[in-house]
């Protein structure tokens, strides 16, 4: 049975402990329906998830990259041609016209859940 | 349309070639046809810069561009058949092979040739002079004869061009002495403060210094000439060059009857034309208003001169720029203006450093505001500034300007007018320059060389046009980034000498911010260089870029290519196999790489510690293809098989390879040796080249081959194995210290204030005293080098990071497929990701 997002209730899915996820750093997880993800923490175990598909090379890399900020702005740069992407919102930094999809994280008992969009 | 006009120009130099050039920019409708004979069997080339032909023997290089006019309709150049006769009454030239050509206009510009004092034995074989290509290849084929011990040479005259020689000699590995009648060398330069420094900086590199004598006789004894000086010395040599300053070549004038100057040359006025109206001299041939100019700025103001009146405008022989500004290994000279104080009432103010080894003059009014000239000797990095102020009024008082730098009151370019000439072998001022600063929107040294053509001569004026973008406003930051207002030489430093190990506290102490994609991979590759374990350990696994981080390079689609080391190209077949085998089993695309190895491309991610196994177990180990590291030593197959090979290359190549892999540094490192001068495995194209010779290596260095490529420099010739590795090992990490982030070794030694002479100074003669120190750490690097695939191998905590998904490890990315082409698998590449409607 497939339900709409709007119909459905947000689903949760339980990925990994925290501290899989290296500091400053990202994993990628694979969700229903072959969604990849790619989960980021950062320092206080505050994590963001976005697609792990990078829109300008349609490769799935985006947990590879390197983690850091711009004027403070948490961002992740591809690994393929440098496109940074802000962690919280998905908007392509270098290209304003781009944004990636983002999913709600939540940490619990030292566990990553990844929310459905 | 009429007729186009027929103009001869007799000789091709720099100076004919920029007549040519000038004429043929303003001649927009094609008025003139151009014939120019020449003599030599070359198009002109770069005259001035001739002793850089002895870094490789190329002539390609002296090349200037443009110079064979291809393409060109109206230029026709003739090689090798020069003119030998003028008819002024028919208005036609004769040449040597007996060829008539009319002229409406004819332009001499047969320039000079070298004087040779009549010197007993100056007619023996062994004796030469100093100015083409032919002359140098000449010189290179009786300098290369075997003989006992280190080999000497002695060059008469202590001029410019004489110390040029000597340094040519010296980089051929000759023993050099100067002699010089005048009572200093560079007499008509420097003055005698001056001259004195200049000696004792040349003679500390190796070059043996006579002043204040003649030559009195050459004589030949089987293979050795044996000078005898008017002081009494006699001197041991194989051979001895002439360059006992030039002659005009004028003798087309004399025979068809136009005057010449006092003391030689075509006599011409102001407006570089002869008493015929229809024949003009230009360049060292040329008396202008009686006077003869032997460099070349002079020569091109007479060019454009010419070409201005041909094509319909006026113009006259401006007041030359004589000043002159030469590095010589490594020893700054210049002087500029009235050097000599020959001024009525000019005071010269001297400021004399002998520690430093800085002596500076400067000639002023005798209100000492009005700057005149001056000489400068050690350190002429004032030059520009100070020439372009020429005539003008100083911005400071003359003793403060010359106070040793910190103390005195620097001349900035800001003081300079608009009308100063900043670029002198182009003739281009400051205001042009800043007009394509900032009209023309030229943002860098190169935009501005493009536009303006200043500094694309000499280039002595380069580090001007830096400070002019500056000047303007325009930024070159050596900030890393955002986080980090330190140049990747500075953070190096920093690390070095805190030895902090971790990147969070780099940046809490030196930087601001968490980080980025620019910043982390220079701080990695840092530690890395300086000894921090395996490159994934800890906290550094995150700083890497995902290559270095997987080990492997990421390919368009997210998957990997594995590179295994295979030294120096040497590879058993029983190594082959495994290679293959692997290649089969995990279904990769293979290919050759330019490196001498093999590339095995599209494994994933979680396949890269099985591969990486099999692969170990072999006996291989990581090639670095992902790293800024150095990747090869390319070989050809040398003495052990070929016929041709004069050394052991495969043998040197595995040597040098297995020595430096692992180094990480701010860029790629490639190398290559040739077993012999035929440079089969194209060793100057590499950022460290070794060339074998008979007696032993020639290194080269900052080649380069990408988008800007560029033929390595000789750095030292004829090394033994022993000595070439530590000067490769010093030249390696001073590198890795000083570079920028992503700067090849080409432009790190272009920027490089002094270049290569400055480099072979600091890692050859140690300069600096930092030999010791960069040999001990290029000692740690060999000592402490591990593969770092066995790292991950041996390692659980390492190896776990390799899976394609933190939740499902064992299922591979779903993004990633294939499809085959010429029977290997190739990357499917996917439309618009789906991902992001879901």
């Amino acid at each position: 049975m497939t339900l709409s997002v709007e119909e459905a209730r947000r689903i949760w899915t339980a990925v990994c402990p925290v501290r899989d996820i290296p500091m400053s750093g990202g994993v990628a997880a694979l969700l229903a329906g072959e969604v990849q993800v790619a989960i980021f923490r950062l320092p206080g175990d505050e994590c963001h998830a976005l697609s792990n598909l990078d829109p300008f090379s349609n490769a799935a890399v985006l947990a590879r990259g390197i983690v850091g900020d711009v004027g403070g702005t948490p961002v992740v740069s591809s690994p393929i041609y440098t496109q940074r992407f802000d962690l919280r919102t998905g908007e392509c930094l270098d290209d304003n016209t781009v944004r990636v999809t983002t999913y709600p994280v939540r940490v619990a008992d030292g566990v990553v859940y990844v929310g459905s969009p | 349309m009429t007729t186009p006009r027929t103009l001869v120009v007799a000789g091709h130099g720099m100076v004919a070639h920029r007549l040519v050039e000038a004429v043929r920019a303003a001649d927009t409708g094609d008025a003139w046809r151009i014939v120019v004979l020449a003599e030599e069997p070359r198009p002109a080339y770069d005259r001035v810069g001739l002793t850089s032909y002895v870094d490789g023997w190329d002539p390609a290089k002296l090349a200037l561009p443009g110079a064979d006019y291809a393409g060109d309709e109206q230029v026709e150049l003739r090689l090798g058949d020069p003119v030998a006769r003028i008819d002024r009454e028919r208005r036609v030239v004769r040449t040597r092979a007996g060829f008539e050509q009319g002229y409406d206009a004819l332009v001499l510009a047969t320039g000079s040739r070298p004087f040779v004092p009549p010197v007993k034995g100056h007619d023996l074989p062994g004796v030469f002079v100093y100015r083409t290509i032919e002359d140098l290849d000449a010189i290179r084929a009786a300098a290369g004869k075997t003989g006992r011990g280190r080999r000497a040479a002695l060059v008469i005259g202590g001029g410019l061009l004489g110390l040029e020689a000597a340094k040519a000699l010296r980089d051929m590995g000759l023993s050099p002495h100067v002699v010089e009648m005048g009572p200093r060398l560079m007499p008509l330069q420097v003055d005698e403060g001056g001259g004195g420094l200049l000696r004792r900086l040349i003679t500390a590199l190796d070059v043996t210094v006579h002043t204040g004598t003649s030559t009195e006789a050459i004589e030949k004894d089987g293979e050795r000439l044996f000078v005898r000086l008017g002081n009494g010395t006699e001197l041991d040599l194989d051979l001895v060059v002439f360059s006992a300053g030039i002659r005009p070549r004028d003798d087309l004038a004399r025979e068809s009857g136009l005057e010449v100057g006092a003391r030689g040359g075509i006599a011409v006025d102001l407006s570089c034309r002869t008493a015929d109206e229809n024949v003009y001299a230009i360049g060292e041939c040329a008396a202008v208003d009686g006077r003869v100019y032997g460099i070349v700025a002079p020569g091109y103001a007479m060019a454009e001169v010419v070409a201005a009146q041909l094509t319909g405008g006026e113009a006259t022989f401006p007041e030359p720029d004589t000043s002159t500004k030469l590095k010589l290994m490594g020893v700054d000279v210049a002087s500029f203006g009235d050097a000599h104080a020959v001024t009525e009432g000019s005071l010269e103010v001297v400021f004399n450093d002998a520690v430093a080894g800085s002596y500076k003059k400067l000639v002023v009014s005798d209100d000492s505001r009005t700057l005149l000239g001056g000489v400068l000797v050690g350190d002429a990095s004032e030059y520009n500034t100070l020439r372009a102020l020429v005539g003008r009024r100083l911005p400071a008082d003359p003793g403060s300007i010359l106070a040793p730098a910190g103390g005195g009151a620097a001349v900035g370019v800001d003081a300079l007018p608009d009308a100063a000439l900043i670029c002198s072998c182009n003739g281009v001022s400051k205001g042009a320059i800043t007009h394509s600063v900032t009209e023309d929107g030229c943002d860098s040294v190169a935009k501005i060389k493009a536009c303006t053509r200043a500094g694309t001569s000499c280039g002595s004026c380069v580090p001007m046009l830096g400070k002019l973008l500056s000047a303007c406003g325009v930024e070159q930051s050596k900030s890393l980034c955002e986080h980090f207002t330190q140049s990747r030489a500075e953070l190096f430093e920093i690390i070095r000498a805190t030895r902090i190990s971790r990147f969070s506290e780099v940046i809490s102490r030196h930087g601001k911010g968490t980080g980025c994609a620019i910043c982390k991979p220079v701080v990695a590759s840092i530690l890395a260089t300086l000894g921090n374990g395996h490159i994934l350990g800890g906290e550094q696994a995150t700083l890497q870029d995902t290559n270095d981080k997987f080990l492997a390079n990421m390919q368009r689609n997210g998957t990997y290519s594995v590179v295994p080391r295979i030294p120096g190209g040497e590879i058993t077949p029983e190594k082959l196999l495994v290679i293959a085998q692997v290649a089969v089993e995990f279904k990769l695309y293979t290919k050759i790489t330019g490196g001498q190895r093999i590339d095995l491309f599209g494994a994933t991610v979680d396949q890269l510690p099985d591969i990486w196994r099999r692969l170990v177990d072999a006996g291989f180990e990581s090639g670095h293809a992902y790293g800024k590291a150095l990747r090869t030593v390319k070989s050809c197959v040398g003495s052990t098989w070929c016929r041709y090979g004069v050394q052991d290359s495969v043998g040197l190549a595995i040597e040098l390879e297995l020595r430096y892999r692992g180094l990480r540094s701010p860029h790629k490192i490639k190398s290559g040796v040739s077993g012999c001068a035929r440079e089969c495995a194209e060793a100057r194209s590499k950022d460290f080249g070794i060339i074998a010779t008979e007696n032993g290596w020639n290194l080269y260095v900052g080649g380069n081959g990408g988008m800007i490529p560029r033929h390595a420099e000789l750095l030292a010739s004829d090394l033994d194995t022993e000595t070439l590795v530590r000067i490769i090992d010093r030249f390696l990490m001073f590198y890795v210290r000083t570079a920028d982030r992503l700067q090849r070794t080409a432009p790190w030694i272009e920027e490089m204030d002094g270049g290569l002479d400055h480099l072979r100074a600091v890692i050859v003669d140690d300069s600096l005293g930092i030999c010791e120190d960069l040999e001990a750490a290029m000692a740690k690097h060999v000592e402490n080098y591990a593969d770092e695939w066995r790292g991950v191998l041996e390692d659980p905590a390492k190896l776990a990071r390799f899976s394609s998904f933190v939740n499902a490890p064992g299922t591979p990315d779903p993004n990633i497929s294939f499809r085959t082409e010429r029977e290997q698998n190739v990357p499917l590449l996917l439309g618009i990701p789906e991902v992001v409607e879901r």
